[in-house]
């Protein structure tokens, strides 16, 4: 009975999305406050009747109910209690009920920030918002219905894909879901800007912390991705450039662009129309990344099923909401009042600099995903991809971007002062500099590419809180005074700088990969291997057997220099409900480094194919983008609203300095 | 009933949901001017508390303090006055509580009539799997046999109970492979041996192939009398094309027969479309008859196969081979009127009517037809 309550749940959901969207639109186009104030009613109901249906789904995991064909068909019940609640978004049905209801709880929470809204954008938003939720409920109870029943129950399920058998199952999802979905509500609210004919400084500030929130889960959750890919799928690699993996990229980038830009309409009231395109297209980029991985147009680990209608259905949503807003935005962005000059020299358009570097960055890889999807279905031809490509377009306009943020982020707002900011850059330039030429000294015939990419992330680390330590440092004396200004500055100078510094610590992560080596080779107990700093030494490989696999577990000794480090367990795992392979890396990490090694074919003389790898500095990768997340979260919590004042040209000796 | 009582009590709270802010009394306004005023108000303070804090000078305070001012002009210049409890606002709220009165019950029961299943109880595994044997669901009877012969790979009668059952549920390799287990650590009986021979031929997709032979032979062995072997090594005969052998195996067969044997019926059906009017024993017989019997020996088979299907039913096969008969003696009219009932009787099978149309095209009915 649970599941059937669940069901309807989600049926009445739908009905009452649809009120959502209805009621409250015609509530803004009457100026009717009352009809407007159904909105957040319904979206909270809304947000309950979807909590109640997943709440069914996931207990009827928890209890392994095979009576629902989905459960069925994606879980056992030999495995581990927190693989069987993950199960719920592992498969295509619960992963779509996920997404709807982190959908509902963003409008939930739209609803109810009564006090930071004014209430006829609130309405509008959630009106829009209404119209996705309905788009979506939709399609899963009509495409992909988690709920379907089977009679006669059989009585054991077919066991979770293995691959997803995993902890990053239980945290990439829903946090990637969270950043995907969190751009509806800039999405909405630029809908509701629109539709309203009314858009200003109070819409940026409206819309910031949403796209903020939205942009610290997307960037926690494509690393999570990231990090998983390295870790389950034994190649080594963390990023590869795969369709899927793009279409998470896209939105990101074009996020990170709209934070930018809602930064530049707060302050100066400008770039308005630019910002509002931007909404659209982030979240339409979301809903691209959903198209691209829901409808089987590409088979990876995330197409989990290759339905054509459910592609088509996508289809249709995608066209409707991306065509629809953007006709919406050719009719009405005319109307929208143009935001004031910008100085060329100044924060702003440094700014917009980096918006036009975005745009194109998102570009390059939007042309890189989808040309080979597109020339497939023209013309059947397979072309791949692949890292060449994108390191011969992405790579020379994000290089000059990175180069060029500390510069901007030292301007000043109106107008700035290039020379200054230059000035104020040259240490950490220089400082940078010198760590190059350092490194190449140190690893002379290596890769020269690695000093340079390292050198780029120091330039950027030491920059970003350059510029702090600059405002808190020289105007005080003593530590308490620098504590105390520095506990003063706004939180989100200090977000700024965080999240700055974590795209260096990223960089430095990146560029230290051409240092990294792979040693492969076949071993017999006592036999090794070695590669780079690292020699692996297979101990012994034994069979054992988990809940629901049988494993053999080959264990290494490693050895750097003369310094014994921990030893490390490879597997070779056999799934036995769906009879299928998966290999578990080894990972011992050694400060920011780690030693990598996976197994491969088992041989009949009882050796076994073993890869090695040496992977310097690794961690910073990830590292950096959880200092990226920070910096977002940091900013989060500041949400004063301020006006662009040219602080740098503060006269400093006209006034008494503060006692403070 | 208990299911449908929780259903209106959610319907009832989603829908009083969405209705209850229609019914306030105290209409909210459209706050934006006091939104912006206070937004920019505490911009101002906060323009002053840098100030403040020496983080901005002076004159750029002004100027900061001067924009947050244009700004709440612009705010409250594009305001429009909130509506009232005007009569076309009352108005309003009627129809919008109208249309979240019908439109969410009916879509939630459209969309649950048409997907869910309200007769279907939950059933958690563990209590499946708690359930006294003789309430026991079927799959997790059988995944019991299963596990238990996964353990005891030699229970000879546990394999032969479980035989049946994959062959009933079409899994007829898996049958095949039980049916041998039971024989091997059981001893053969001609069950066994019938069943066995009759999983392989089902696996085979009907071909009677020479492994199941084998094994029906070895069945017929142990128990001449045995039906289900008899049967399928006739259609075995039938299958090599020895069609005078099969029917006198499957006569005999039914000769043999118990009154009250349950499987007469599809012996029997296989008789009668082994013989027809292609069996060649009968059209030898009329053959020998001198011409002007044979004729009536003809007519007299037509007359009973039309009279048959005049009473309803009715197999394309039937109304082609009478079609056919009634045109080839002569009689259009009748052939004609057979043809007319075929089609209505068949109307619902297109492939049929196809093929109907293609007899009439080749017996010339087709112009006499319209």
């Amino acid at each position: 009975m649970i599941v059937e309550i669940g069901h309807f749940a989600l049926a009445l959901a739908l009905g009452v999305a649809v009120i959502q969207t209805v009621v409250p639109l015609w509530g803004v186009a009457r100026q009717d406050p009352v009809l407007a104030s159904v909105g957040p009613a319904a979206a909270i109901a809304c947000f309950l009747l979807v909590s109640v249906a997943f709440g069914a789904l996931v207990f009827s995991y928890f209890v392994s109910d095979f009576s629902v064909e989905n459960v069925a068909s994606n879980s056992h019940s030999t495995q581990p209690l927190i693989y069987k609640l993950t199960s719920t978004w592992g498969n295509h049905e619960g992963s779509m009920l996920l997404w709807v209801l982190i959908l509902v709880l963003f409008g939930a929470l739209v609803a109810l920030s009564r006090r930071s809204l004014p209430a006829r954008l609130r309405a509008g938003a959630l009106a829009a918002q209404g119209s996705i939720t309905v788009a979506f409920l939709a399609f899963t109870l009509l495409t992909s219905n988690p709920f379907r029943r089977l009679v006669p129950a059989p009585a054991e399920g077919q066991d979770l894909n293995p691959l997803l058998q995993d902890l990053g199952l239980a945290i990439h999802p829903p946090l990637l879901y969270v950043g995907y979905v969190g751009f509806s509500i800039s999405y909405a609210f630029a809908v509701a800007a629109l539709i309203d004919g009314r858009i200003d400084a109070v819409w940026a500030r409206a819309v910031r912390p949403w796209t903020l929130l939205a942009w610290t889960f997307l960037t926690l959750g494509i690393s999570m991705g990231s990090y998983w890919a390295y870790y389950e799928l034994g190649w080594g690699g963390w990023w590869f450039w795969d369709p899927v993996e793009n279409a998470s990229l896209m939105p990101w980038i074009a996020g990170t662009a709209l934070i930018h830009s809602t930064v530049v309409m707060e302050k100066r009231d400008a770039l308005k129309v630019w910002t509002i395109l931007l909404a659209i297209l982030t979240f339409s980029l979301s809903l691209l990344g959903t198209f691209i991985v829901r409808s089987g147009v590409l088979t990876s680990v995330h197409s989990f099923a290759t339905d054509p209608q459910r592609g088509l259905f996508i289809l249709a949503i995608l066209v409707i909401f991306v065509g629809g807003s953007l006709a919406l935005f050719a009719w009405r962005a005319p109307l929208l009042r143009q935001g004031g000059l910008f100085a060329p020299v100044s924060r702003e358009s440094a700014l917009v600099v980096n918006n036009l570097f975005l745009a194109t960055a998102c570009a390059t890889v939007f042309v890189g995903t989808l040309y080979p999807l597109a020339l497939e279905m023209v013309t059947g031809d397979k072309i791949s991809v692949g890292p060449p490509f994108f390191n011969a377009t992405f790579l020379p306009v994000v290089v000059p971007l990175l180069l060029l943020l500390p510069i901007g982020q030292s301007l000043a707002w109106k107008r700035g002062d290039l020379l200054g900011a230059a000035q104020r850059a040259q240490f950490a330039f220089g400082f940078a500099v010198l760590v190059t030429i350092a490194l190449l000294a140190v690893t002379r015939g290596g890769p020269v590419l690695a000093p340079l990419g390292i050198g780029l992330g120091v330039f950027l680390v030491v920059s970003a809180f350059w510029d702090l330590g600059e405002r808190v440092v020289s105007r005080a004396s003593g530590a308490a005074a620098i504590w105390s200004r520095a506990r003063g500055l706004p939180r989100s100078i200090w977000g700024t700088a965080f999240a700055h510094a974590g795209v260096g610590v990223t960089v430095i992560g990146i560029a230290a990969t051409a240092w990294s080596t792979e040693g492969i080779g076949i071993l017999k107990p006592g036999q090794s291997l070695t590669s780079g700093r690292y020699t692996f030494t297979l101990e012994s490989i034994a069979p054992r057997t988990g809940p629901n696999f049988t494993e053999e577990v080959a264990r290494f000794r490693i050895r750097t220099g003369e310094r014994e480090m921990k030893p490390v367990e490879s597997m070779k795992r056999m799934y036995t409900a769906r009879a299928m392979p998966t290999t578990e890396a080894g990972i011992r990490s050694d400060g920011f480094s780690q030693a990598y090694v996976s197994l491969g074919e088992r041989e009949a003389d009882g050796s076994i194919a073993v890869r090695a790898y040496d992977k310097p500095l690794v961690l910073l990768i990830w590292i950096g983008t959880l200092i990226m997340a920070f910096g977002g979260a940091l900013s989060l919590t500041d949400r004063r609203f301020r006006v662009a004042a040219p602080r740098r040209a503060a006269p400093t000796s006209a006034l008494p300095q503060p006692a403070e | 009933m208990l299911i449908w009582i929780i259903f209106a009590v959610m319907t009832g709270a989603a829908v009083l949901s969405v209705l209850w802010p229609l019914g306030r009394r105290q209409p909210p306004i459209f706050a934006d001017t006091a939104g912006a005023k206070s937004l920019y108000r505490s911009q101002v303070a906060e323009i002053d508390r840098d100030l403040g804090r020496r983080l901005i000078g002076s004159a750029e305070a002004e100027a900061a303090k001067a924009e947050a001012a244009r700004r709440l002009l612009r705010a409250a210049a594009v305001e429009t006055a909130p509506t009232g409890d005007s009569e076309p606002s009352l108005r309003r709220r009627r129809a919008a509580s109208a249309i979240a009165l019908s439109c969410v019950p009916l879509l939630a029961l459209l969309v649950y009539g048409a997907y869910g299943s309200p007769s279907v109880p939950d059933q958690p595994l563990a209590a499946r799997l708690k359930a006294s044997p003789a309430g026991q669901d079927f799959a997790i009877a059988l995944a019991r046999i299963e596990s238990h012969l996964a353990a005891n790979p030699t229970d000879g009668k546990g394999w032969s109970v479980l035989a049946p059952v994959y062959l009933r549920q079409g899994r007829f390799e898996d049958a095949a492979k039980a049916f041998a287990a039971a024989t091997r650590h059981d001893g053969p009986t001609a069950e066994r041996h019938a069943g066995q021979g009759e999983a392989m031929i089902l696996a085979a997709g009907g071909v009677v192939t020479a492994q199941a032979r084998e094994s029906l032979a070895e069945a017929v062995k142990l128990d001449p009398a045995n039906a289900r072997a008899r049967f399928f090594l006739a259609i075995g005969l039938e299958q090599d094309g020895n069609i005078p052998g099969a029917v006198s195996a499957l006569k005999a067969l039914l000769a043999e027969a118990p009154a009250d044997a349950p499987w007469t019926g599809a012996v029997r059906a296989r008789l009668e479309s082994l013989q027809g009017p292609s069996d060649p024993a009968a059209a030898a017989a009329i053959a020998n008859l001198p011409a002007q019997d044979q004729a009536a020996a003809v007519r007299g088979m037509v007359d009973s196969l039309a009279g048959r299907l005049a009473e309803g039913g009715g197999t394309l096969a039937e109304w082609s081979r009478l079609i056919r008969s009634q045109s080839v003696l002569g009689e259009k009219p009748a052939a004609l009127k057979s043809l007319a009932t075929a089609r209505e009787r068949l109307a619902a099978d297109a492939e049929a009517l196809n093929a109907l149309g293609t007899l009439a095209g080749e017996l010339g009915l087709q112009e006499a037809a319209r």
